[in-house]
């Protein structure tokens, strides 16, 4: 760490891995309703656990990134930055912000809470991912353009570097996608329509920007690979992403009301999504085999590998898996697009902002480079146990999916929906049982926060680097 | 990466083929506003489908269930629940009106909303125009979604 004003960035990472766990915790509690129907019935309807496991997710991922870019920001831009006072106040706001909708999904019905914040004066409410009140919605502004600010202001200040540059434009367009959230017509159609250019133009569009220029600064501090090396990748992968990833959003758009067109546009571009990621596997395991230099956060390389190659499975495979219009005639809407979306969100964002939070987090609490190895020891348990845990929620899911499809759409006599999810609750049982894993393997990761604190900080052991 | 290919070719790509790329987005984008009046089946929609799309979002229904394949998984598709029911949006107030307090033991259930009768017949009507919506090859595969 450089600069003082960095410091803020420790204040969001702790936030963002608290509210992790309340999303996990949620999670779980839809699992077992997926099991015992009547679990917390009427008290917590699935609807509303289920907007609190994806909307902390979605919050939390926010304050990751924010956090990554309050560290990355001064330091690519050598300066400190502008307003670390505001940095804190929106911290704050955000926070509360964030509580008050989490509690409200939680302790009201959610047609009280959109009674109680006026709903109906903007209606925005009721669609999946934007259940959050329309005041929280314009919150979340009010926070991203005093973020956007802060970074903008920061980085104008400052040296330009390409890492800025993308993560800049990403998070704006995050912030501006977000808009479309606003937009809310009676046409079914057109809600559906554009409700995807917050939905897809976020997750296979800007957000690649921010998680390629997220990677890039990894890889960079952690093998001293040569910037224009770096830089030139990620031109070439953000390049790609956005290329394949806009009109991609046509795969969305084969059986809500729109014309077969995108069957075909969607079907093309969407195929090459997977592209990019590819792209930034061997991108990632390349720097780290031309690295000049071992780092000794050992854990930091393993993140930042390991969200290269599961943003390559959950996005890339999975994704290909059903975004052929023949094949999402099946699988649209079925468990597979759960498997899916598990898989792609956690080895992407999740990962990536592990790794950024595992390479900032010792130098914020004062270290020179790294944890002790006994703490990197239990934060790579961590890794293994999440991520095997993720691979099974997928299969699992998955085989679920497919059993799903064959039953209530494929079989001469289709079954109907609560009979066919009769059929498969061995698969939720195990997608349980692993999702406890999984709160193991996070309960360890935030442990390696605390084990070896006062232990020596890890070396480099002496291995030869070839430099290239 | 080869020499040839040098950093600013890569920015080139980039910036270039983003702008044309989005451009084109818009233009299709352009061209589903044009096509899209003939399937949508807006003609139906009156200000009780308004109000029933209202009662759809505040009460959160998508956090169950499907609408047109997005959505939770849940429970069953309703966007041919109207058909699926036999063409009848009494039987769709019935159901939803029926919903036990409690639920219904040891299965999925689906809340009591205490819907007025004006609420259940808005939303019955809403489930009826989105029936109508013509989606291509009549998505859903069968009549259980
Ligand atoms: C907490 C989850 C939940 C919410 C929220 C919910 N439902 Fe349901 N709904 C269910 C479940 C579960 C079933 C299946 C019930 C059964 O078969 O026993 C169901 C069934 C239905 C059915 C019958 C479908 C069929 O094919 O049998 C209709 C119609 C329906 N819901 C409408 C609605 C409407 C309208 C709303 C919003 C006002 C709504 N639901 C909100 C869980 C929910
Ligand atoms: C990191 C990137 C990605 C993330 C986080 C992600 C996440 C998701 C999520 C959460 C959904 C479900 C949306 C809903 O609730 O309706 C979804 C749907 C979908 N995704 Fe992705 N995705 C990513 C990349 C991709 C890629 C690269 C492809 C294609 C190759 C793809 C193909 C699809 C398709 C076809 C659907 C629709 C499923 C359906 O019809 O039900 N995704 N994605
Ligand atoms: C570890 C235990 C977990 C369990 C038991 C669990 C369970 C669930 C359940 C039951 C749903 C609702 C599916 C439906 O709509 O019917 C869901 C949705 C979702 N979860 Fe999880 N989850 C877990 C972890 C995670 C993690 C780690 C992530 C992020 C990486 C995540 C991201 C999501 C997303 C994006 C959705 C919406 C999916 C969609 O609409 O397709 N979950 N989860
Ligand atoms: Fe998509």
């Amino acid at each position: 760490m450089k600069y003082q004003s960095q410091q803020v960035a420790k204040l969001y990472f702790i936030a963002a891995i608290g509210l992790f766990v309340g999303q996990i915790l949620f999670g779980l509690i839809i699992g077992a309703q997926y099991i015992w129907g009547d679990f917390l019935f009427p008290q917590l309807p699935f609807n509303q656990a289920r907007a609190v496991h994806t909307n902390l997710l979605i919050v939390w991922l926010i304050f990751g990134f924010m956090g990554a870019a309050y560290y990355l920001v001064p330091e690519e831009a050598e300066t400190d930055l502008v307003m670390p006072w505001l940095a804190r106040l929106m911290f704050w706001i955000f926070l509360a912000a964030g509580a008050a909708t989490i509690l409200g999904y939680i302790f009201l019905p959610y047609a009280d809470l959109a009674k109680l914040t006026h709903n109906e004066l903007w209606p925005t409410m009721g669609r999946e991912f934007l259940e959050q009140p329309t005041i929280t919605k314009l919150g979340i502004v009010v926070v991203a353009l005093a973020f956007l600010a802060n970074i903008g202001l920061t980085i104008l200040k400052g040296r330009k570097t390409v890492i800025n540059l993308v993560l800049m434009m990403g998070l704006t367009g995050l912030a501006v996608f977000f808009l479309f959230s606003f937009f809310n017509p009676t046409n079914l159609v057109w809600d559906k329509y554009y409700w995807w250019w917050v939905v897809h133009l976020w997750v296979e569009g800007v957000w690649e920007l921010i998680l390629g220029s997220i990677l890039a600064f990894i890889l960079i501090k952690t093998t001293g690979v040569d910037r224009e090396v770096i830089e030139k990748w990620l031109y070439v992968i953000i390049a790609m992403t956005l290329i394949t990833g806009i009109v991609g959003t046509g795969h969305h758009y084969y059986w809500i009301g729109t014309p077969e067109f995108w069957q075909w546009w969607g079907s093309i571009f969407s195929a090459m999504e997977p592209i990019p990621f590819f792209m930034m596997t061997v991108f990632a395991f390349n720097m780290v085999n031309k690295r000049r230099r071992n780092h000794p956060n050992k854990a930091a390389v393993l993140w930042a590998l390991g969200t290269a190659v599961m943003a390559f499975l959950g996005a890339g495979v999975w994704g290909f898996l059903h975004t052929l219009a023949p094949v999402n005639y099946y699988t649209h809407g079925t468990q597979i697009t759960a498997a899916h979306g598990h898989m792609a969100f956690y080895g992407a964002y999740v990962m990536i902002n592990l790794a950024m939070i595992s390479y900032a987090m010792p130098l914020l609490r004062g270290r020179e480079a790294a944890n002790s190895n006994r703490s990197q020891v239990w934060e790579m348990w961590g890794f293994w146990l999440m991520t095997i845990s993720i691979v099974f929620i997928t299969l699992f899911l998955t085989a679920a999916g497919i059993l799903q499809v064959y039953l209530q759409r494929f079989s001469d006599n289709p079954m109907p929906f609560m009979e066919a999810q009769s059929k498969i609750v061995l698969f939720y049982d195990l997608r349980e049982l692993t999702g406890l894993v999984f709160l193991i393997g996070l309960v360890v990761y935030i442990a390696s926060f605390f084990v070896g604190a006062k232990e020596a900080e890890a070396k480099t052991d002496g291995e030869e680097v070839v430099t290239a | 990466m080869a020499q040839a290919f040098t950093k600013a070719m890569a920015r080139n790509i980039f910036y270039g083929g983003t702008a044309f790329f989005f451009l084109l987005f818009l233009a299709l984008t352009f061209q589903t506003h044009s096509v899209v009046p003939q399937r949508d089946n807006h003609q139906a929609i009156s200000d009780l489908v308004a109000k029933g799309k209202q009662v759809w979002e505040e009460h959160d229904c998508i956090g169950c269930h499907t609408l047109l394949g997005e959505g939770a998984y849940f429970a069953p598709e309703l966007g041919n629940v109207y058909k699926r029911f036999g063409n009848s949006t009494d039987a769709i107030k019935a159901f939803i009106a029926s919903r036990p307090e409690n639920g219904v033991p040891g299965r999925r259930s689906m809340p009591q909303f205490h819907l007025s009768d004006e609420e259940l017949t808005a939303v019955a009507e809403f489930l009826k125009y989105v029936s109508g919506i013509k989606t291509s090859r009549n998505w859903p595969p069968t009549p259980q979604g």
